[in-house]
């Protein structure tokens, strides 16, 4: 009888647990799109950010945002990738493997902080480039890149191994076995695991804030030339992303409508993050079934 | 041997050739040996069968004949086993090229996550045969030997992967004659397949025989009685006996044959 | 044989076997080598960043101690910070180690139990629709970027705590809070894999045993999976440890030692973040921030040691 009782006990803690964990993230969500959505317009998204008067919009850390997420998936992409098939394909068991996975382990499980100042070390003192988008990218590349690798990994391990054995047993070459016939059934995977590794670096702050600073020029968007000082898509420019903003004015702001600057900045990014996982998912899906041919 | 055979196979005038020379041949997994020195030649246009219970290294020597067992990390052979002249296990043949000549089919089918026509042009297009006519030639050629063309005539374009178990099978052969192969290994290519299936790969082996010599392992003795021209069986490692299909089902020498073969073990 | 035979295969039958089948100059040419370097360039980089990283900061933070003469002693065990004093400088961090490592067990100690208790539900009692639920809400938990838990916790947490519980709301309590947010799902994540790698013979046997669910669990399944549900909690631990920017929004940032869990703290992120870019590079009183920084390169080390050790130890 008592074993019953403490079951059923047991029983309901789990659940209450449950739903203790489902409350968090409603809570949540329903408070930050609940009071965001009372400051995002239009306006709010276009205007550029101000530091002292009330009124300021997130113009330019939006576009900072992806910018740096773009150039960053552009230096991780290959590179993760790359890793991720020299892992699952070339490496042989043995001593060298296991550095390098010991290596992907300590990079992955580096606080982000510490990525900073390294990158503040490496990539804005060592170099001499001051605060930079290509600083912040590459920061925010070492941190990216396990994930990459990871993912890419896991990926081609998931791709039957008959397939690779019938591409070789034709006398096609292991690299081209690769290219052809891994790497693209491999795509539906990696594509899901890296625009969620985006999302990710989309709302990563603390290895952005000393490498590519914590304030943006004034940008002129109708200038296309990466190499003006003022063009949006300069590189070597500084540049404060959306989630850097929201820590910067809530610490060190001086602007009188903080909580709606923020409200707003964090109701941006969750749909943000919510929208690269929706995306993901969908992508996903969707390619699976055209690879598969399933209708 | 080869001078017994034409007491026994009536329907083979002339004395064929040996297309491989297996000599001595042993292949270990790390520490383990799974083929225990077996010496054994296989004629060209022959169908020959290895029978044998589950891992007695049947299917090891068979991949070891186009070197598949070099995916297994730890695996390697020693002894010899001449091509054309050459010794195929020795570290300056080039892989590639040598799995173009002694193509392989697999147990399970095995289709590339592409289209039909895809599917048979993929290894072409990879040795630099790039004419349009010229594929679609070889895809229509391949796919009428392999008894497919009929069926898939209309929907060259479509998955591979939306055929049936049989026609995907049939499709993996057709994949490797259209790379023109001298030697085909089949590894158990009916073991996963519905009888009716089963019936046509059947047939399309024993059609093939005229242009390739083909290894076939096998779990079914039915099978191997009836497509095969000579059976060797393996039991742990070594190989027990190997003869005339005819000989080795009715009149086998070694004891342990006939009692494999009448179903006492295996 | 009316067949067509590819004229390109056709001459290759012509050729010499040892032409055709033996590896030549030009099979070193062809994409195999490029590949293998492509991919062994992607593999060096990974290992260079690691190496340059250690390097980097280890030298970095070792200038305090060889060039500026702080003491090792006083750095770890001083209670006394003021790396800005012209006339005597201190360097105790003794505060914000103490502070790092509270908040973190702190925040262990709430998640653990909800990420595990949430893997044993989503792999336990309701295996169909708990995981369908909770699942995505583990992945959306995740997706949430740290600066936005920072700031619902500096906008809801602080407030609620300073009214209902006293003090400036700024506190450790606060801190664990937010954390034990963010590692709630790191822990529930692996937990749910440990539980539901485990082979399906360990419930049936107790089952058949006439045991309950709860004794299942308790006595058969939590004992089995144990290194693994260790591993997940040093992992949401060690993230935890190194987060910095939704820690600095809520704690408090104080150079003293908290005496009660309402104290405001600090903690070794929170300083570095708030000084690094206040101080001069190269100066005193910013060497002993790369030194913080440095300590907090170590304790990752010691936290995948750990989780080495542990999955040495997994039986399963």
């Amino acid at each position: 009888m008592n074993a019953k009782v403490a079951d059923r006990v047991a029983t309901g803690v789990f659940i209450v647990i449950a739903f203790i964990i489902v409350s968090v993230l409603i809570g949540l969500f329903s408070f930050i799109l609940y009071h965001g959505f009372q400051h995002v317009s239009l306006k709010f998204l276009t205007t550029p950010s101000s530091n002292m008067s009330a009124g300021g919009g997130i113009r330019d850390q939006l576009f900072n945002s992806f910018y740096v997420l773009f150039i960053t998936m552009l230096i991780t992409v290959p590179l993760g990738v790359g890793g991720g098939v020299y892992m699952a394909e070339y490496a042989r068991p043995g001593r060298i493997t296991n550095i390098i996975r010991s290596c992907i382990e300590v990079l992955a499980s580096l606080p982000s902080i510490v990525i900073g100042l390294f990158g503040l070390l490496m990539f804005v003192t060592l170099t001499g480039w001051g605060y930079t988008i290509l600083g912040g990218a590459l920061a925010l590349t070492v941190f990216n890149l396990p994930v990459m690798v990871r993912v890419t990994e896991d990926a081609i391990h998931s791709v039957p191994r008959d397939l690779k054995e019938a591409s070789l047993a034709l006398g096609i070459t292991h690299w081209h076995t690769i290219k052809t016939i891994l790497l693209p059934s491999a795509f539906p995977t990696i594509l899901t695991g890296g625009i969620l590794a985006a999302g990710r670096v989309f709302g990563e702050a603390a290895a952005l804030l000393f490498t590519a600073g914590l304030s943006t020029p004034r940008l002129d968007y109708t200038d296309w030339n990466p190499f003006s000082q003022i063009s949006p898509l300069n590189i070597f420019r500084p540049a404060e992303t959306l989630a850097v903003h929201i820590w910067s004015i809530n610490t060190q702001g001086l602007i009188p409508d903080v909580d709606a600057v923020s409200n707003g900045s964090a109701a941006v990014l969750i749909l943000s993050v919510l929208l690269f996982n929706l995306l993901a998912r969908w992508i996903g899906s969707l390619i699976h079934k055209k690879v598969t041919a399933t209708k | 041997m080869v001078t017994e055979m034409k007491d026994y196979t009536p329907n083979i005038e002339v004395q064929k050739e040996n297309i491989l020379n297996v000599n001595n041949l042993e292949i270990f997994y790390g520490e383990k040996r799974a083929v225990n020195g077996i010496s054994m030649d296989i004629e060209e246009n022959t169908i020959t069968a290895l029978i044998g219970p589950s891992g007695c290294g049947k299917s090891t020597f068979l991949r070891s004949i186009n070197r598949m067992n070099d995916l297994i990390p730890g695996a390697f052979a020693k002894g010899e086993i001449i091509y054309e002249g050459l010794n195929i296990l020795s570290n300056n043949i080039n892989v590639g090229a040598l799995r173009k000549e002694i193509g392989m089919v697999f147990q399970k089918p095995n289709p590339f996550p592409k289209s039909i026509y895809e599917n048979i042009t993929h290894a072409l297009k990879f040795s630099g045969l790039k004419k349009k006519s010229q594929l679609n030639e070889i895809v229509e050629e391949s796919l009428t030997k392999a008894a497919l063309w009929d069926e898939v005539k209309d929907r060259l374009h479509e998955s591979a992967l939306s055929l049936s178990g049989g026609q995907q099978q049939r499709l993996c052969i057709a994949r490797t004659i259209a790379m023109k192969p001298t030697v085909m290994l089949l590894d158990e290519p009916s073991s996963a397949l519905d009888p009716i299936s089963n019936a046509k790969v059947e047939e399309l082996i024993v059609e093939l025989k005229n242009d390739y010599s083909i290894v076939i392992v096998t779990h079914n003795m039915q099978q191997a009685s009836r497509i095969s021209d000579k059976t060797a069986f393996f039991l742990n490692g070594d190989l027990v006996e190997f003869d005339q299909t005819e000989k080795i089902f009715t009149n086998p020498s070694v004891k342990k044959t006939e009692e494999y073969i009448s179903g006492r073990f295996g | 044989m009316t067949y067509f035979r590819g004229v390109i295969f056709f001459m290759e039958k012509l050729v010499p076997a040892k032409e055709r089948l033996l590896k030549s100059q030009k099979n070193w040419m062809n994409g195999e080598v490029r590949g293998k370097i492509i991919v062994f360039i992607c593999a060096i980089i990974m290992i260079s960043a690691t190496i340059a990283i250690t390097i980097f900061l280890g030298t970095k933070g070792l200038q305090s101690f060889i060039k500026n003469g702080v003491s090792l002693i006083e750095f770890l065990t001083g209670k006394q910070w003021n790396p800005s004093d012209q006339a005597k400088p201190q360097y105790g961090a003794l505060p914000f180690i103490f502070g790092s490592f509270t908040v973190t067990f702190l925040a262990a100690l709430i998640a653990a139990p909800l990420g595990i208790g949430g893997a044993i539900f989503m792999t336990e009692i309701a295996p169909s629709w708990g995981r369908k639920i909770l699942q995505p809400v583990i992945e959306l938990l995740v997706g949430i970027p740290s600066v936005v838990y920072g700031f619902i916790g500096l906008t809801v947490l602080v407030p609620f705590i300073r009214v209902h519980f006293g003090g400036l709301g700024f506190s450790l309590l606060s801190g664990m809070i937010v954390l034990s947010i963010m590692i709630l799902p790191t822990i529930t994540t692996i937990a749910t894999d440990a539980m539901s790698s485990l082979p399906k013979t360990l419930r049936e046997g107790s089952y058949a045993l006439g045991a309950t669910r709860w004794q299942t669990i308790r006595k058969v399944l939590i004992p089995a999976a144990i290194p693994s549900l260790l591993t997940a909690i040093v992992l949401g631990m060690a993230r935890a440890f190194g987060e910095a920017l939704a820690v600095q929004m809520v704690i408090g940032n104080v150079k003293t030692m908290p005496h009660s869990i309402l104290d405001a703290s600090g903690t070794l992120t929170t300083i570095i973040t708030l000084n690094m870019g206040y101080t001069t590079f190269g100066s005193p009183e910013n060497n002993i921030l790369w030194s913080m920084g440095l300590l907090l390169l170590i304790m990752s080390f010691a936290f995948i040691l750990l989780i080495r050790y542990l999955s040495s130890r997994r039986k399963i």
